[in-house]
């Protein structure tokens, strides 16, 4: 009974916290809109690409994409290093 | 362990299809949903069926580790290497030269709705296919690294 309470409780609290974030924001009408406005006007004729999210991800943003490659080449080298074929006597390290 | 020859034959069939189909994800990453990185994911999945329907041993005839690691180093520099040539053409870097040039990938877009031509974008076509190489040779090597420790199990 104890228990049933304390759950109840804490989801009620849960579920006040959420309800109070959803409606503190106020979804569809953003502060600032210059920036998406100056891509929606004029990245279809400056970058001739028509789908918007390539033309963010490729041309106006494309350190993030590089970022992103340079990110999963280091993955994959970490990866080929540890699963390496071990040299002659080279064993793993016991801590 | 190889699966049953069902699953064989329909992972042969299945193989060349999911392979197509990444490469037109990649290839239309300017006009359609996706790009280099959901199509070379798509690619990395096709060696992943392989992998499952036949042994390791076997795939890591068909599929080398010294190839895929290469496509990965080609992608990544060939990458950086478009967005190095914007500064020939006197331009800053990752500045998309091409777009409405008239040239290769050149043809210039009116703004709105339109029916999509594969011929425009500019370096964008170029970067998709230069980070779908990538995202394939990476992805699928660290399937084959993961799957590196069953050579003592005899799998």
């Amino acid at each position: 009974m104890k228990k049933m309470l304390v759950v109840g409780v804490s989801l009620l609290i849960l579920a006040a916290f959420f309800g109070a974030m959803a409606m503190s924001f106020s979804f569809g009408s953003p502060k600032m809109t210059d920036m998406d406005d100056y891509f929606l006007r004029n990245g279809q004729e400056q970058t001739g690409s028509n789908n918007e999210c390539t033309a963010v991800v490729f041309d106006f943003r494309g350190f993030d994409t590089l970022g992103e490659s340079t990110v999963l080449f280091c993955a994959i080298v970490g990866a080929a290093l540890m699963f390496r074929k071990m040299q002659g006597g080279e064993e793993y390290e016991d801590e | 362990m190889r699966m049953s020859r069902i699953v064989r034959i329909a992972a042969d069939i299945l193989y060349p299809a999911v392979l197509i189909f990444g490469l037109y994800v990649v290839a239309h990453g300017h006009l359609t949903p996706g790009g280099g990185f959901q199509g070379g994911a798509v690619i990395a999945t096709a060696g992943a069926l392989v992998i499952v329907a036949y042994s390791y041993k076997e795939v890591t005839g068909w599929l080398k580790k010294n190839v895929l690691m290469g496509q990965e180093v080609i992608g990544l520099f060939g990458f950086i290497g478009v967005g190095l040539l914007a500064l020939a053409f006197g331009q800053v870097f990752f500045f998309n030269y091409l777009a409405n040039s008239g040239s290769l990938f050149g043809i210039p877009v009116p703004y709105g709705i339109n029916a999509g031509e594969l011929n425009t974008a500019g370096v964008i076509p170029l970067m998709n296919f230069a980070v779908g190489i990538e995202v394939w040779g990476g992805l699928t090597i660290v399937i084959l690294y993961l799957l590196s420790g069953l050579e003592k199990e005899g799998c």
